[in-house]
């Protein structure tokens, strides 16, 4: 093979990405900083205040980004399980039950933001909504993901255990989502679609998007940070560890 | 093939007869659950109507659960459960023929026991009979997806509390259909909307849920 075929799979390997992800990290939290604050700069002085809602309305700019980002890591999870159970790699069972936590954070922060906000708009902490529900659904999902993995002693068996799970789960959430949706709603419809023009200010949709990019960046990094420590617990008894922690001492 | 899950099903059915305390132990933790609700909330009868489909599935799904661990755990401590991975049929065919055998066991015994214990509740014949028949077309459901959460903790430490986090948010949409099924009955909305949804989540789960089964299954013999 030539050498300027990019051989993909290099990093497949933790002994490979060990080391990618040491570099990629600060880079990924400089942007979620940068990102995060110009969201937040934005977001809390620079937006106009809401004429209905008031100032209250800014709590969106972490409760919007926090949702997005609970149901794209779940669908990344369930990625990285799905390949790790088709191609039998080490990499991605890590990968997904690094991403795990994170997801189940911002799923709680959706929930707890929402109630937040839920108090001065509607009268009320909490409704037995379709959003909410099935936001509260898939924080119970991540918790099962969470928790069946902690059960099993055998890493691999953990993580192609997890990885049926996530995959049904998968399946489940838009089933969840409809069921709950027919059941009973109150929550507002998405402010922001991709196929018509968004209904709120340029500058609070820039906010957003920012804030957005900012959980995402936040995310990257610390599913990274998370798959390296699990990466030297589970290759423990490997010498390309011995000799990173070697270096280290 | 047909023969196959024929034999399964009559195999585990004789097990399941010959330890009938099992059985007889998760229906009375049915009618023990619904019969603490009026204790609980008042026996005005208004009240109890509404709550009624609500207790009553819900109840159901927790009886269902109960009954899960047995489904693999014994062919998994003797053995046979790898004799049975190792067969010539699909492993999928065989979880297919246990999940029947788990629901003429441990679902079909709720479908009847149910509108007998709607009385208690003050519903309705008609709420009656659909209670009687959103459970015969849902419970199939539970036990399919059940199974799922059977085989992924199949000998895992604090198996039957994880089978629960993991089984009851899968549960959600079989609840929500089931409950509003006999809900719409009662408010005089018919519930023919609620049944067909119902029946399709039955047949999905069924016809499905056996694959990611027999996976689970195959890496707990691992």
């Amino acid at each position: 093979m030539s050498e300027r075929v990019i051989n993909w799979f290099k990093y497949a390997s933790p002994q490979t990405f060990y080391p990618l992800a040491g570099k990629l990290i600060p880079w990924f939290w400089a942007l979620a900083a940068i990102f995060g604050l110009a969201g937040l700069t934005i977001g809390f002085l620079l937006a106009p205040t809401d004429e209905q809602q008031g100032e209250g309305y800014r709590i969106i700019f972490l409760h919007v980004p926090a949702s997005w980002m609970s149901m794209f890591i779940y669908l990344v999870m369930a990625f990285w399980a799905g390949t790790g159970l088709a191609f039998n790699t080490r990499l991605s069972g890590m990968m997904a039950s690094a991403l795990a936590p994170t997801g189940a954070l911002f799923a709680f922060l959706s929930l707890w933001t929402g109630a937040l906000w839920g108090k001065p708009m509607w009268g009320t902490w909490w409704v037995w909504d379709a959003r909410l529900t099935s936001e509260l659904i898939l924080l119970f999902l991540y918790i099962g993901f969470i928790a069946l993995q902690a059960a099993i002693d055998d890493p691999r068996r953990a993580d192609k255990a997890g990885a049926i799970l996530a995959l049904v789960g998968v399946v489940n959430v838009p089933i969840i989502y409809f069921s709950v949706k027919w059941w009973n709603t109150l929550h507002q419809g998405a402010s922001v679609s991709l196929t018509k023009a968004p209904s709120m200010a340029a500058m609070m949709l820039w906010g957003m998007i920012l804030c957005a990019l900012g959980c995402w960046m936040y995310s990257i990094a610390v599913a990274l940070m998370r798959v390296r420590t699990i990466m030297l617990e589970r290759e423990r008894h490997t010498d390309w560890v011995r000799s990173v922690l070697g270096e280290k001492e | 093939m047909l023969v196959s899950i024929r034999a399964v099903i009559g195999r585990d059915l004789r097990l399941a007869m010959r330890r009938q305390s099992d059985i007889i132990a998760a229906l009375f933790f049915f009618i023990i659950v619904v019969s603490l609700f009026p204790l609980g909330v008042g026996p005005e009868a208004d009240q109890l109507r509404r709550l009624a489909p609500g207790v009553l599935w819900v109840a159901a799904l927790l009886a269902t659960m109960l009954s899960l661990p047995r489904l693999f755990a014994d062919d998994h401590r003797d053995g046979t459960l790898e004799q049975l991975a190792l067969a010539p049929q699909p492993l999928a065919l065989i979880v297919f023929g246990k999940v029947i055998a788990h629901w003429l066991v441990a679902g079909l015994p709720l479908v009847l026991l149910a509108p007998v214990l709607g009385i208690q509740f003050d519903l309705a014949n008609d709420a009656l009979a659909i209670l009687a028949l959103s459970l015969l077309i849902g419970t199939p459901a539970l036990s399919g997806i059940g199974a799922i959460g059977a085989a992924l903790t199949l000998g895992v430490r604090g198996g039957g509390v994880l089978l629960s986090l993991l089984v009851l948010p899968l549960y959600i949409p079989v609840l929500i259909f089931g409950a509003g099924a006999v809900d719409a009955t009662l408010s005089g909305l018919g519930a023919q909307a609620h049944l067909s949804l119902l029946g399709a989540l039955t047949l999905g789960g069924v016809f499905f849920a056996p694959w990611p089964t027999a996976a689970a299954l195959r890496i707990a013999l691992e």
